[in-house]
Parts: C-alpha cells; sequence; structure tokens
C-alpha cells in the first residue's frame, strides 16, 4: 500500500538502525546476548528507552534455535518490564517491521522497536531450510535451499538470461563492495570456488551466518524530533506466491513486481536498492520484476552473498537502505525482503528522504 | 487520528478431535476457512489478505508452514503474515489482522489459526532441551501446578474449586458441537476422582490435546454493511508481554494481564467489567485458572474470584458466564486455541452460538494468554459497531 493511496493517513519513518558483525559461528553467545548490544545500540541512536516505545515486534525461527518458543527468551533481553505492548512473527525482521507499521497507522502508538535475529550455526542450514518444505511430498525427499537455488540458476542459464560467467560477476562484486561493510561476513576477493550443486557454485551461494538487527520506527513529528532526516516509508507492500516449485516460473518473481507496484516503485526512479538475494542468479530475477537498471546502485552493503543471517537479512536490507538516507547518501531507496524458497514470498517497501 | 472500526463477519471450525486423520494439515485449515467464508458468504477473491498463526513450529515438524499453506488458503498473489506469540497467538493472529483492517491497509482478511498435534508430539516440542537453562520435562502442567498452589494459599480457596470448574466447561461443551471433549457421562465425582497429574491438578481438570483449526473474516464498515449475518464489531483489543522469569513477577496474577484487560476495557469505554460484560471465553487450560483469570481481569477482587465460581456466577446461566463453548479445557489444538476464545464471543454477540448461547450477550471478552503466563491478547467484542 501506498501513502498516496489513502489521504490523511499518517507519515512512518525508520528513524535508527543498528545490526551486528554476523559471523560464521557464534558458540560463547546465546541469541539474547548477540541481540541485546543490538537492542542497546539501536535505542541510543534515538535516546528512546525500552519504556518509551509504543510497540515492539520481533521476527526469528524456532527451528534454528532448535527448541520451541525459543523467542520468549530474547523479549527477557528487551527489558519486557513493566509489560510492553508486543508481538512476534515467525519470518525474517521484514515482516515484523511490516506489523509494526500497520500498529503505528492505527494510532494505536506512535513508536516502534522491531528487532530479528537468528543463529543457523549450531544446525546444518541446508538440511534445517527443507523442514520449510511441503511436509508430505517434498520434505522427506530433503531437497536442501542450495539445490533449490540450483534449479532456479539453472531454469535462467536455459531462459538465456544467464550464464555462469554472469553469475559469478554477482558475486565478485557482491564482496568487493562489502570490503566497505564491516558487518559483512565476506568481504574482498573470495573465489568463486568449486560446483556447490551445478550451476552453482560456492561463490554464487550465500555464507552461513549468525546475526541480529534492530530498526525504530517513528509516526510524523515524533520522527523528525529521534531523526534529523528520518527515511519516510512511501510504501510498503508484500505478497506470496504459490509453494510448489512444479507451478512456478523460477526465472520470474511476480510477486515481488506486484508488491513493488503496491508500494509505489514504478512511481518515481529509486537512486538505491537492497535486495535480499541470497544466490547471485536471483538479483537477475529481482532486477528484472523490480526493472532496475545500472543507474540504481543495488547492494552497497554487499547484500545477502556477503552476509546472509537467516531471519535478519531482511530486516538488514530495510536499515541498510534507511541509514544510507539518514547519512544524505540516498533520496528515494528500494528495500526489499524474502522468505521461503527460491523467492516464494517478497516484501518491497519505498523509502524517501525529505527533499534538500 | 480514526481508526476503522472492525466487523467479524464470518466465522468456521473444524471439529476438533485427537487426530484428523483424513486430512492433512492443509486439508485442515481449508476446511476452517471455507466455513468462515460461507458464513460471511464470500469466496476466495474478496479475500485481500491472509494472517495465520499458530504454537511453534515442531508441533507438527514443520518450519514456517505458512510458505506450504499459501495455496490451500488462497493467499497465492496476496499478503500472507505468520504470528507466533506462543498460548497466545490465537488471540495476538486475530489482532495483527485487525490492526490490517483498523489500518485501512486491507478492506477485508481471512485469519486463521491451526494446530494439528496428532502429527507430533506437543510434549516433546516442548522439552527439547537447552544448554545451560532450566529443562521444562513435565510438560505445561508442571510448570503451572506451583502457581495454582500460590493462589490456593493466597485466596483461601477450598480445594474443590477446581473441580467446580471442569465439570461446569465439559457440561458446556456438550452443547458444542465442534467441542473435542464430548463427556456424556460426565459428574463432579468423576473428576473428582480422576487422577492426580501434577498436584493440585487433576486428569480432568487438564485441557486435552486437539486436531483443528479456527478462522474468521475481519472487514470494514463497508463489508460490514454487505455481510449477510450480524456482524460481531470489536470494541477494543490488546496484547501485553513481560518477561519469564524474574523476582518481581507475579505468576498469580501477572501485570501484563491486567495491564492488557484495562487498556481493552479503556478502548470499549467499560468502567466496570463486572457490570458492563455480559460473559467471557477466557484461556483457563487447567481448571484452577478460571477464578484466577476472573481476578486478573477485574472481574472480582483479588482473593474472590473463587467465590464466584462456587456460586455459580460462571455457569452457562449464571451471572457472569464463562467459557460457554466449554473452553481449552474441552478443545485444545493449542495455537487455534486463543483464536477459539476470541470466535466464540464474537458468536456470543452476533447470537449464533447455538445451543450454548448465552440470552442478551451483547458485550463479550475473548482471551488468551502464552508462554509462562507472559504473553496476553484479548479483545472485546459488541453487537453494535463502537461509536466515534
Amino acid at each position: 500500500m501506498t501513502r498516496e493511496e489513502t489521504p490523511g493517513v499518517r507519515d512512518i519513518a525508520i528513524v535508527a538502525f543498528a545490526q551486528t558483525d554476523v559471523l560464521r559461528t557464534t558458540d560463547e553467545l546465546s541469541e539474547v546476548e548477540m541481540l541485546m548490544p543490538v537492542l542497546h545500540s539501536v535505542l541510543d541512536r534515538t535516546g528512546l528507552k525500552t519504556a518509551d516505545i509504543g510497540f515492539t515486534c520481533s521476527g526469528s525461527s524456532d527451528y534454528l534455535a532448535g527448541r520451541a518458543f525459543s523467542f520468549t527468551l530474547a523479549l527477557d533481553g528487551v527489558g519486557a518490564w513493566p509489560p510492553i505492548s508486543e508481538s512476534h512473527v515467525e519470518m525474517d525482521g521484514a515482516w515484523a517491521l511490516y506489523e509494526a507499521w500497520t500498529k503505528l497507522l492505527t494510532g494505536d502508538a506512535d513508536t516502534a522497536l522491531v528487532y530479528s535475529y537468528g543463529k543457523s550455526s549450531p544446525g546444518s542450514l541446508r538440511d534445517v531450510l527443507t523442514r520449510q518444505l511441503d511436509p508430505y511430498y517434498v520434505a522427506p525427499l530433503w531437497p536442501d535451499s542450495v539445490a533449490l537455488a540450483a534449479l532456479q540458476a539453472q531454469a535462467l542459464i536455459d531462459a538465456g538470461e544467464a550464464d555462469e560467467s554472469a553469475l559469478a560477476t554477482i558475486g565478485t562484486r557482491s564482496r568487493r563492495v562489502a570490503t566497505l561493510n564491516s558487518h559483512a561476513q565476506l568481504r574482498g576477493t573470495v573465489p568463486q570456488g568449486d560446483y556447490a550443486v551445478r550451476p552453482l557454485r560456492t561463490g554464487d551461494c550465500p555464507p552461513v551466518g549468525d546475526g541480529a538487527a534492530a530498526v525504530i520506527l517513528a509516526a510524523g513529528e515524533r520522527a523528525r524530533e529521534l531523526c534529523s532526516r528520518p527515511a519516510w516509508i512511501r510504501g510498503i507492500d508484500h505478497r506470496i506466491e504459490a509453494h510448489s516449485l512444479g507451478v512456478r516460473d523460477l526465472t520470474d518473481s511476480p510477486s515481488t513486481r506486484l508488491a513493488a507496484e503496491r508500494a509505489g516503485v514504478f512511481e518515481r526512479p529509486v537512486d538505491t536498492a537492497e535486495l535480499h538475494a541470497p544466490f547471485s542468479a536471483q538479483e537477475i530475477v529481482l532486477r528484472k520484476a523490480l526493472r532496475l537498471d545500472d543507474s540504481v546502485r543495488v547492494n552497497l552493503s554487499g547484500g545477502a552473498l556477503a552476509a546472509n543471517p537467516m531471519m535478519a537479512a531482511g530486516l538488514i536490507r530495510m536499515g541498510e537502505a534507511a541509514a544510507r538516507i539518514h547519512r544524505g547518501e540516498s533520496d528515494r531507496a528500494l528495500a526489499h525482503a524474502t522468505s521461503g524458497p527460491c523467492l516464494q514470498q517478497n516484501l518491497v517497501a519505498v523509502l524517501e528522504g525529505d527533499a534538500r | 487520528m480514526s481508526k476503522e472500526p472492525v466487523a467479524v463477519v464470518g466465522i468456521g471450525q473444524t471439529k476438533h478431535v485427537a487426530a484428523r486423520r483424513d486430512v492433512s494439515i492443509a486439508g485442515l485449515v481449508r476446511e476452517a476457512a471455507r466455513r468462515a467464508l460461507d458464513d460471511a458468504e464470500l469466496t476466495w477473491a474478496d479475500v485481500d489478505a491472509v494472517v495465520i498463526g499458530k504454537a511453534p513450529d515442531f508441533f507438527e515438524g514443520v518450519m514456517m508452514p505458512e510458505l506450504y499453506l499459501a495455496d490451500a488458503l488462497g493467499a497465492v498473489g496476496k499478503p500472507m503474515l505468520r504470528v507466533h506469540t506462543a498460548g497466545s497467538v490465537g488471540g495476538s493472529t486475530a489482532l495483527v489482522a485487525a490492526g490490517l483492517v483498523a489500518a485501512r491497509v486491507h478492506g477485508t482478511v481471512l485469519t486463521l489459526a491451526f494446530e494439528k498435534q496428532s502429527e507430533s508430539n506437543a510434549m516433546w516440542g516442548l522439552s527439547l532441551p537447552v544448554p545451560f537453562q532450566q529443562p521444562l520435562l513435565a510438560g505445561a502442567g508442571g510448570f503451572f501446578a506451583p502457581h495454582v498452589r500460590a493462589y490456593m494459599r493466597r485466596s483461601g480457596a477450598p480445594d474443590t474449586v477446581g473441580s467446580l470448574v471442569a465439570y461446569k466447561d465439559r457440561r458446556n461443551a456438550l452443547k458444542n458441537p465442534y467441542a473435542h471433549l464430548h463427556e456424556h457421562d460426565i459428574t463432579l465425582e468423576k473428576v473428582q476422582a480422576s487422577p492426580m497429574l501434577w498436584d493440585p491438578i487433576r486428569y480432568s481438570e487438564t485441557c486435552p490435546s486437539s486436531d483443528g483449526a479456527c478462522a474468521m473474516v475481519l472487514t470494514d464498515r463497508a463489508g460490514a454493511a454487505r455481510a449477510p449475518r450480524p456482524p460481531a464489531w470489536m470494541l477494543g483489543g490488546a496484547m501485553r508481554s513481560e518477561p519469564t522469569l524474574f523476582a518481581g513477577k507475579d505468576a498469580v496474577s501477572p501485570q501484563a494481564g491486567k495491564d492488557c484487560a484495562a487498556d481493552v476495557y479503556r478502548q470499549a469505554g467499560i468502567g466496570d467489567p463486572r457490570r458492563d460484560i455480559d460473559a467471557v471465553e477466557m484461556y483457563v487450560p487447567f481448571s484452577w485458572y478460571e477464578p484466577m483469570w476472573l481476578e486478573n481481569l477485574g472481574f472480582a477482587d483479588e482473593g474472590e474470584g473463587w467465590k464466584l465460581t462456587e456460586a455459580g456466577v460462571t455457569e452457562l446461566d449464571g451471572d457472569l458466564p464463562v467459557n460457554m463453548s466449554g473452553g481449552v479445557l474441552s478443545t485444545n489444538p493449542i495455537g487455534a486455541s486463543g483464536m477459539i476464545r476470541f470466535a466464540e464471543a464474537a458468536l456470543q454477540v452476533r447470537g449464533q452460538a447455538g445451543e450454548h448461547q448465552v440470552e442478551r450477550a451483547r458485550r463479550v471478552l475473548g482471551h488468551a494468554y502464552g508462554g509462562g503466563s507472559q504473553f496476553f491478547s484479548m479483545w472485546l467484542v459488541g453487537a453494535r459497531p463502537p461509536e466515534s
């Protein structure tokens, strides 16, 4: 939905963002210990305390933690006393941000804290993600996330829209620009490597890592008080596609296109895009769906090929795009998050800074 | 700023049973969704977004099942959100869906919650060992029994109160065709003679494990005007959370529950809940939580809740009926249990609760809680739209 569609609705902005360094293993840290510095950092940026926040929403997945109700302990880290107005999505934090955005739209709150986290290191992520699939017909075969992404990459190659060297270019560029991102996990010259699953080489795949992120949202004048250049959410929408890979055209992402239309992406050019494309071929699919040409700076953070903490990587895209607006490096940015195998579910937001 | 009023125009649930071996998870949720749409006389195409909730993914062994369920719920091409707030999730899910309507993001939203506990083992799902943390190997009953004990000691309630609640709820369930437990030969003596599981909680004072789903169609003022049957209007809704364990926590009557109720009452203009609210569907997985929540929700003073139960006030024909449907004690597909409370409250104010209908139910509270009594979600629905 875009702000322009319904006159009189509140302006809501991302006013602060913080993230952890993304690391291959964080054995010495619990999720709460990983999260707390990020929560303190994002609150410090605005001078707010937990008790000042109107609504809190988080995103995470029990399957990464390996136990039920894992998010309840993370809430302890927030300091939910006295009791807070709070909710949780079992999704990437980008969708927690969406829920918080709707909460602020109703006027029930003026500020929101959104956070998400994921530790992939305790398990085998490729195996764990197979449990996302149709539990009766597909999951029992254990097709892993890299194999499914390889199907998508091969479909793209078969359609003549990419070749292996084009894929390699994306991975190389992502890790080169990530040298400027101190939080990224893979930076600089990373070998393209051997085939993981043909046609994908290790360089086409995201690193497996642990990390957390948090943002603060605020409405109207409150946003201006908390941030010198708020990143206004001009539109945000998300769409899901069919689950079965057999009924989807893997070379396209109609849900991304539809979400972008509804978020108002195509009304005016964006100067920056943060795409959540864990596999190199997915960046090509997303660029096409979002009609991004070479004039748009894509994934200056390095994107998911440089750091892909599960459940936080989408929220980090929102935060990276917003932070660029905060710093005056972008005026109109697109942020994208994905969930599910082969880009099944996609969220798109348009962020803008005040005119200069 | 003004919010769009939210109306419940469709309600559907499955017949809850121990094991629905005849349907997949997708088949189960679709059944409830289809019934909610039929009630609203709408089609899948009328739905703008889907908000789905359930308790831990480990209960069925499917990670983020909303991905797999997108097709079954007609969500392809639409926004789909997945909520998880432990046992309160069914209520929270409805509130997130209501928020989409209230914020005027969407006109009509399908919301659904489910659990198919027969696909897995809930006790196992709750008891995975975690390094450096206190294990909870006795399931939920082992966690809550000491808090019930604390309530009994604090209030001086006689130890007969819990069995009265269970006897009432199981009798109410006989009037609800969707309830899981239909114990036609139930007697108070049978409840009192049932085995002690977690002292003072007896077998017949605990909830069953159910397969089931519950769905609602929520819509805006325009949608309500088109609805074929009387809508239930949301007059107030809130969520509150507090930490699981800390020195200052009152596990008998958590502050988050009090704050959540106070927020709902403020929104709905409720001055005295005992006088202004006609009936309550509250989350009572262990019988003693009825008197405990009566106090926490402001229907009785501290230490007095058990007196309402003992005096028959909470009976179906009492002055403040509680759990007319049979409650969680009779039906517990965990992820759906909170939404069933919300949906039953809406059924009552729509006058469509059938044999367990309460006369003159104009304003009814739906209540859910989860975690270690740390997550609360509630809504108050009415037969008339909110003023202003």
